[in-house]
């Protein structure tokens, strides 16, 4: 298959082509998930009874995912610093530590899910628990996503043909800013599904 | 620009046609899927147009192709009914007109038009067209489920949607076809940000790219939440949660088992909270592609450029914030009703603004009657009645009248069909001897042009009228309701200029394949036009312009003063001699 | 009756008057925007069709007459939608659609929608509706009516079949059993959804006697063209009348009955 590489042409602004498109690409996430948070509000607004997130959920497992996840977003961002310095071993460290950091993450929310089902609660059971299944569920695929997209950039770190391309450090700040993002829709989910 | 090939030196049949990266084959790709796509959306209201006319009368040749589940003796049942008028709705607006006027048009023409040697992500852009294809024909497989396809309309109301046959292909199509626009419209934000050429600034860009960038704004940011919503409604279908289902649900005799506690409200907020600016990305694109051929055939630069332009970002922002003036009569609160009654008014004023450039640009020109102007001029009176009888419908009082009757559907016909098909035809004229160093034969284009608006006005008219009468919509036996009996003669008057709609497209079918072998051979630059598009060669080549071009001044230098030649392109270089 | 002909149907009620009002107001200024547009538009055409020898006339470069030209047809526009929001749209719509008008005696009943008809619910001569749950819902019940209740022992349910009395507002309440329906009678140019989950107040006040027609306007199935059912407008008297001959007949009030062929 030819491909093309598109040069930077003389308009383009201070933004490149790849960190722009992953800021458009945030921005209709953006959206996607203020959605999901409209309607839980709506729907919670129009409910005679919702349990307290408190009672539901489990909160001490929750709250070490938050902690995972914040971490995690530290890890990368060394990644991307170790990237810029050129240090191959540095960000190779830091970024197997930001997937395993996400993996841990999984590994929780598997606990969670699987103790729910065992108790025979699904998404069936109330809006509350469609909800939060749906939302966390949704973010649990980002989450995948992320990992796949970290894992990758770890791979391809490891081929010099990758690793020397201009276009790499770019592609690792943009991953970067697609981890924060996945990160910062924790940090809104965490209290609205499990602290209110 | 540079390029970097990798691989042979001479592209496989693969490479080049199929799974190609050039924004001009992926733009070809999508005009010719899109067009089979409006064709098939189209057979299928011919068929329903059939009931329309003759309800209970067996269809013609086709009647026994059905199972007798869909048409018991050739006779449409009511599922079947639905289920074309769901589809074709859906097919239209999402697999035909969007894609045509966005990922034809616009991913053919924009990169051209700025002077880029490409999109910005061309593997994205493949991409794009590689999830719309599959996508689409899920959404035609949907006629193969068991209880048929989706029937619920195009508007998915739950809770009928949920409990309907066919709707979780639709949604799954839906998620599919919602990446593949997302895609796109990335790529044509990056690719109109970053990659205008040297003295392309964005003042200096033809309306047809302006109004590209508008609709890759909307499209980014109106179909997550429909996204979001279809999410939502797999999961009511799928795992039984209640999102849209209240509680105390008696569907057939038994109540609902899921736990209760949803509104189905919500869905129609999230729903039209895309569907509404999807209805101004159906008709942006076009008016880009009318206002193209109108500074080109009049010898003259637009009207208001700069007008136009706010416009159309006017019209991109407020097209968020008239979403529930389809829903006035929907239960919701009727003080929130007003709150719309006012933002829809309020986005009038672009709307006639825009109008009103269009036809002032006539003024002073000496206009060309060629076949792609006399679709571009078809388009304002046309799409103005679309856009006047707009005018009741926004309107909260006379809503709670002409609301769900055939007015609706006469309104939004001639601003879809009358309006934008019309002006994506005429696109197609104009810029085929770009794609194919040919022109398309002018007598034909005559007979399709004017046969398709006579027909369209035919088929639609009736319908304003059926509406004042207060016939409802998707009503599969019309006759049925007493009300509907003394106009039933107009459905019969719609049915046969549906029929002839058909055939007029037969000398354009035939006309543009025929052409693209045995066309007129044309130069570069046949309709002498200024834009960058038409100072490469046709077809452009691999990256377009043989050097990045640069561009000195508007898009719409026509008949400069002092000048002999009544064009000057815009990357000419400027000179002293005139 | 011949109410239908190509035109919008005879208006029978107290707010039809203002719709159609709005209606006409409307396609007017329409009809009066299309034809000057168009005449302009064709003059234009002729006017500056191509000739040889003849140029095409550019406007002066950077002239703010001609952007702000572009915006006079707006200026109308504008205070055209002022106009009609300010003094026709916001008192209206607050009368028919945001409050129940403030009468003495108005008559109350419900209405419940379902695949694929109308059931209208009559308080009896307590004048209280008794109360329904979804559990009680049976063919022969299909409003859910609860017997044990004393206020339902009067009430009078029917099928597809609505009478009102002329100049008397009733005052309906909508409810959805199953999907979202639409009631909608063009004569008294009432329309509203009916919503599952939801109870949405109408209020009508019919003026005309005679015999009209509910249609069902929001798709809710396959048999949703057939979803109608008859509306009678009578006078105080006759459908009192009636009303007392439906008590007396119906044995338990959840039979739902044939639309009367007679008025």
């Amino acid at each position: 298959m030819t491909t093309i590489a598109i040069e930077q042409p003389p308009t383009a602004g201070a933004i490149s082509n790849a960190k722009l498109g992953v800021w458009l690409f945030l921005a209709s996430e953006i959206m996607l998930f203020a959605t999901l948070f409209t309607s839980y509000i709506v729907l919670r607004l129009g409910s005679t009874s919702w349990p307290w997130g408190w009672d539901a959920l489990n909160v001490p497992l929750a709250t070490l995912n938050t902690v995972i996840l914040i971490t995690s977003s530290i890890t990368i961002v060394m990644a991307y610093a170790k990237a810029y310095d050129k240090d191959k071993p540095g960000f190779q460290s830091w970024m197997s530590l930001t997937i395993l950091l996400s993996l841990g993450f999984l590994v929780v929310k598997a606990f969670e899910y699987s103790h729910e089902f065992k108790l025979g609660i699904g998404p069936h059971t109330s809006v509350f628990y469609a909800i939060y299944f749906t939302m966390t569920g949704l973010h649990v695929i980002h989450v995948l996503g992320g990992i796949l997209v970290n894992a990758g950039l770890l791979y391809m770190s490891s081929r010099s043909k990758h690793w020397e391309h201009p276009l790499f450090l770019g592609r690792v700040e943009g991953a970067g800013l697609y981890w924060h993002f996945v990160d910062i829709v924790w940090i809104f989910l965490f209290p609205s599904l499990y602290l209110l | 620009m540079s390029h970097d090939h990798s691989g042979s030196s001479s592209p496989s049949f693969r490479e080049k046609y199929v799974f190609s990266l050039d924004h001009k084959v992926i733009g070809l790709q999508y005009l010719i899927t899109s067009f089979i796509f409006l064709l098939v959306g189209f057979g299928l209201m011919m068929l329903m147009r059939w009931q329309l006319a003759f309800p209970g009368s067996p269809i013609p040749f086709f009647g026994r192709l059905f199972s007798a589940e869909l048409a018991p003796n050739g006779v449409m049942s009511g599922e079947f009914y639905n289920a074309l008028g769901a589809m074709h709705g859906t097919i239209m607006v999402f697999l035909g007109v969007v894609p045509l006027a966005v990922g034809a048009y616009g991913n053919y023409l924009l990169p051209l038009q700025i002077g880029a040697p490409d999109m910005a992500f061309p593997r994205m852009n493949m991409m794009s067209y590689w999830l719309y294809l599959p996508g689409g024909v899920l959404m035609l497989l949907s006629f193969l489920m068991p209880g048929g396809a989706a029937q619920s309309g195009w508007t998915s109301y739950p809770p009928l949607s949920i409990i309907n046959p066919g709707q979780t292909v639709w949604l799954l199509s839906m998620v599919i076809l919602i990446t593949s626009s997302l895609l796109g419209s990335i790529n044509f934000l990056v690719t109109t940000i970053n990659m205008r050429a040297p003295g392309m600034s964005l003042w200096r860009m033809p309306v047809f790219c302006w109004a590209q960038l508008v609709t890759a704004v909307l499209l980014l940011l109106a179909f997550p939440p429909l996204e979001a919503a279809s999410i939502l409604q797999l999961m009511d279908r799928v795992f039984h949660t209640s999102f849209y289902m209240p509680k105390d649900l008696v569907l057939l005799g038994q109540t609902y088992s899921g736990s209760g506690g949803g509104q189905p409200l919500l869905w129609q907020h999230l729903f039209w909270f895309l569907a509404h600016p999807e209805v101004y990305v159906l008709v942006l694109p076009p008016m880009g592609i009318v206002s193209e051929i109108i500074a080109n055939n009049t010898r003259k630069p637009l009207h208001g450029y700069k007008t136009m332009v706010y416009s159309m970002i006017a019209i991109g922002v407020m097209s968020f914030m008239v979403w529930a003036h389809h829903m006035f009569i929907s239960g919701m609160s009727p003080a929130l009703s007003n709150f719309f009654l006012v933002t829809t008014m309020i986005i009038s004023v672009p709307s006639v603004a825009l109008m009103t450039c269009l036809v002032f640009s006539l003024k002073g020109g000496s206009i060309r009657f060629n076949v792609p102007m006399l679709f571009a001029l078809a388009f304002i009176p046309l799409f103005a009645i679309g856009g006047l009888t707009g005018l009741p419908l926004g309107l909260t009082v006379t809503d709670i009248y002409l609301h769900d009757t055939y007015y609706v559907i006469g309104h939004f016909h001639f601003v879809v069909v009358s309006g934008s098909i019309i002006a994506l035809m005429g696109g197609t004229y104009y810029w085929f001897p770009k794609w194919y160093g040919r022109k398309m034969n002018d007598r034909l284009g005559l007979i399709h042009f004017w046969g398709s608006v006579a027909c369209m006005v035919g088929i639609f008219s009736p319908m304003l009228i059926m509406g004042l009468a207060g016939t409802s919509r998707r009503l599969y036996d019309p006759t049925a309701q007493l009300h509907n009996l003394s106009t039933q003669g107009l459905n019969v008057v719609s049915t046969y200029f549906a029929y002839g709609l058909a055939l007029f497209q037969l000398p354009f079918i035939y006309n543009f394949f025929n052409s693209m072998f045995r066309g007129e051979k044309t130069p570069e630059n046949p309709w002498q036009a200024t834009t960058l598009e038409w100072a490469c060669p046709s077809p452009p080549p691999h990256g377009n312009f043989p050097s990045t071009p640069t561009v000195h001044r508007g898009p719409y230098e026509y008949s400069t003063p002092g000048r002999v030649c009544d064009f000057w392109p815009q990357s000419e270089p400027p000179s002293e001699d005139l | 009756m011949d109410n239908y002909g190509w035109a919008m149907p005879v208006a029978a009620s107290s707010f039809a008057k203002s719709i159609d009002l709005g209606i006409w107001i409307i396609h007017a200024a329409m009809l009066a925007i299309f034809v000057l547009w168009g005449i302009f538009f064709v003059y234009l055409l002729v006017k500056y069709r191509a000739r040889p020898g003849v140029l095409a006339q550019r406007e002066e470069a950077h002239s703010r007459s001609s952007e702000l030209t572009s915006l006079i047809p707006d200026l109308a526009v504008v205070a055209f939608e002022i106009g009609l929001i300010v003094f026709y749209a916001l008192p209206v719509w607050s009368k028919v659609k945001m409050s129940v008008p403030d009468v003495a005696n108005p008559l109350q009943l419900e209405i419940v929608a379902e695949q694929f008809g109308w059931s209208v619910h009559y308080p009896g001569p307590d004048g209280a509706l008794g109360p329904r749950k979804a559990e009680l819902v049976h063919f022969s019940n299909p409003i859910g009516l609860d017997h044990n209740d004393p206020a339902s022992h009067d009430d009078v349910v029917m099928g597809n079949e609505l009478r009102l009395p002329l100049g008397r507002t009733a005052v309906m309440k909508l409810y959805s059993k199953d999907v979202i329906h639409s009631l909608f009678i063009p004569e008294f140019r009432l329309k509203q959804d009916a919503v599952p989950g939801l109870e949405i107040p109408v209020w009508v006040e019919p003026t005309r006697l005679g015999k009209y027609e509910i249609t069902c306007a929001q798709l809710c199935g396959f048999a949703h063209g057939l979803m109608r059912g008859d509306v009678f407008v009578q006078t105080q008297e006759d459908f009192d009348a009636w009303y007392q001959s439906r008590l007396a007949t119906t044995p338990a009030p959840d039979k739902p009955t044939n639309p009367s062929e007679d008025f």
